[in-house]
């Protein structure tokens, strides 16, 4: 059995959720690793480089400058004949273009896994993760997206696999990339880092934050929200963990002014140690914090901040 | 235009979920029933659109039990003209729901799919991007921001990083994400109009759609508890445990 998984790289390698979602695969069998965009020629040899990988197929084009859905999922098609699985890692890119390829193949998608049972069953968080599901898929084809934080990243180094260009498909065309507006940060990705500190309502302005600042900086942590946060214009989307933000498990995750709503939780409970700084003793997230304090945030970062420095 | 805008019944997203002792799923006996909070989003922006000028019909559609009609007539109440319930007791599940959804947008030929990134029940985030591809459209998920232009679509969609821009051919299918707009609560008259708008049922048969689900269920389970720690109190104390005992920083 043999398992093709579309990897996502920047400039500084393979990103950390796909080389998660390449430890989801090896699971499975032998694994081949597709990358596309345009001068993707590093990101391949990146790819080449992750242990257990023995085949990287190169999709270099403008047609996959911008990981657009329509293209991407029309080339997944394209390579479907040779593979018994189909994964992604469950991130912005992975979740628009999987389902889309699976539906093609007339396949139900297996979305956001956090296990692997056997070639056809999976485990997967429902109801915001308040209940696992086993579930067996009797496709041909199994199109399967991959919660990152369940599986720990195979190495960046290690494997030496073959490189070899992918058939061209066709590109539907109905679709065309305008324009981005990324976020700018020295700092960790959520979904990489070891550490996350993250702000909710009880931060009261997106000012604020810079509170954070000097501690992650000292944790060497990412910075994450709450929607609330998120929603009052805090700080902007893509900061938030959640049900329908971004899943994290970092060895230490901090959450600050946030009450724990079971979308919160969902994204942050697997964390390895949990800390809550929260004025109301009776909030949530004390329930599943290891570390709880009851204080005045805004009295508590700036000691916090101290303490670090100390 | 039309608008054809999907609607999901899903357990309440305020109801603490309890999973089955036999195993076999999660208690929903009893349990308050709502809307899909993602597709009263896709509603309200239907509605916008109509409002605006942009749309003339919006077409409700719901999926699932004969109780799903309710959801339908909640649509109904916030602006949407007419609805369709596909009425079944089979377990549907996203490849079954796009077929039907085609089918239907074969019929109807809607211009746009408005429909809910995520139903907060199964979570799989799949049937707007499959429908897409079973008609061959375009789509756009995960959409902060939609604006109609003509034959084009503009959808500024929630990405990892930020937020990206795309333009679609239309017609098109979007999916919502929860900053599009912030949905209407539906007015006394509305709901009391909403009861005469018609509701079509058909049955999956009729749309030649087998919905039997391609994932069996072999067991759904309670996710590991987290057991509440110990409060600390003060700082100083927390970070000497973060460092002493739990050895993280
Ligand atoms: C479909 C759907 C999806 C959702 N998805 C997500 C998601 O992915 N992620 C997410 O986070 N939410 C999500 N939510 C929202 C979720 O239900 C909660 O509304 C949200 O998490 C609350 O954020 P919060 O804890 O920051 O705000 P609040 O619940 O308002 O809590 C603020 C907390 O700050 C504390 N506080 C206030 N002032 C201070 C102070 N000075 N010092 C210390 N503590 C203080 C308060 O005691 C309170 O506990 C979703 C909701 C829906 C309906
Ligand atoms: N049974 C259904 N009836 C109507 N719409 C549905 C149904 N199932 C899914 N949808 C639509 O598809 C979206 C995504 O659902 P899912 O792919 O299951 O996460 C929902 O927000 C709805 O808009």
């Amino acid at each position: 059995m043999t398992a093709l998984v579309l990897l996502e790289h920047d400039a500084q390698g393979i990103k950390q959720p796909s080389r998660s979602a390449v430890a989801a695969a090896q699971k499975l069998g032998e694994v081949h690793a597709l990358v596309t965009g345009t001068g993707v020629r590093a990101a391949a040899e990146a790819a080449a480089k992750l242990p257990g990988i023995s085949k990287v197929l190169v999709a270099d084009g403008a047609d996959y400058a911008h990981a657009l859905a329509e293209p991407l999922a029309a080339l997944l098609v394209a390579l479907a004949p040779s593979y018994d699985h189909l994964l992604a890692a469950a991130t912005a890119v992975g979740k628009n273009v999987m389902p889309r390829a699976a539906a093609l193949l007339d396949s139900q998608p297996i979305s956001d896994i956090a296990g692997v049972e056997d070639a056809d069953t999976f485990i997967r968080p429902i109801y915001a993760g308040n209940a696992l599901a086993t579930v067996k898929s009797s496709d041909a084809k199994k199109v399967i997206t991959v919660r990152a934080a369940s599986f720990d990243p195979v190495a960046p180094e290690g494997g030496s696999a073959a490189i070899a260009d992918a058939p061209a498909a066709a590109n539907p065309g109905t679709s065309s990339f305008v324009s981005a507006e990324l976020s700018k940060s020295e700092r960790p990705e959520l979904t990489a880092a070891r550490v996350v500190i993250s702000g909710g309502r009880g931060m009261q302005a997106g000012e604020n934050f810079k509170l954070l600042d000097p501690i992650a900086d000292a944790l060497g942590a990412a910075v994450g929200a709450s929607r609330a946060a998120v929603d009052a214009g805090f700080v902007p989307n893509d900061y938030q963990v959640g049900q329908t933000g971004k899943i994290v498990a970092p060895d230490l995750y901090i959450a600050i002014g946030i009450s724990g709503a079971i979308q919160h939780l969902a994204g942050m409970k697997d964390s390895k140690v949990i800390v809550a700084i929260n004025k109301d003793e009776e909030a949530p997230i004390f329930q599943v914090a290891d570390y709880g304090l009851v204080a005045d945030l805004f009295t508590a970062l700036p000691e916090l901040q101290k303490e670090l420095a100390g | 235009m039309k608008i054809l805008v999907p609607v999901k019944r899903v357990v309440d997203y305020n109801v603490k979920v309890r999973v089955k002792s036999d195993g076999t799923g999660v208690e929903t006996a009893g349990v308050k029933m709502s809307m899909n909070p993602f597709d009263e989003i896709a509603v309200e922006e239907a509605v916008r659109l109509k409002e605006k000028g942009v749309a003339t019909e919006i077409i409700a559609v719901s999926m699932g039990v004969a109780q799903c009609g309710e959801t339908i007539r909640t649509a109904l109440a916030m602006g949407a003209d007419r609805g369709i319930l596909v009425e079944t007791d089979a377990d549907l599940q996203p490849l079954a729901v796009a077929k039907m959804l085609k089918v239907l947008v074969d019929r109807e030929q809607p211009t746009l799919v408005v429909m809910g990134k995520q139903a907060i029940d199964d979570d799989m985030n799949a049937t707007g991007q499959m429908l897409a591809a079973l008609l061959g459209w375009a789509q756009g998920t995960f959409a902060s921001k939609v604006a109609i232009e003509g034959d084009k679509a503009t959808v500024t969609r929630e990405i990892d990083g930020g937020l990206e821009t795309v333009a679609l051919k239309l017609p098109a299918v979007v999916t919502t994400d929860l900053r599009l707009n912030e949905p209407r609560y539906a007015s006394l008259p509305n709901i009391m109009k909403a009861r005469k708008k018609p509701i079509e049922t058909i049955k999956p048969a009729d749309l030649g759609v087998d919905p039997a689900p391609r994932l069996t269920v072999i067991k759904v389970a309670e996710p590991p508890k987290r057991q509440a720690g110990k409060k600390v109190g003060s700082v100083a104390e927390l970070v000497a445990k973060l460092k002493t005992e739990a050895k993280v920083i």
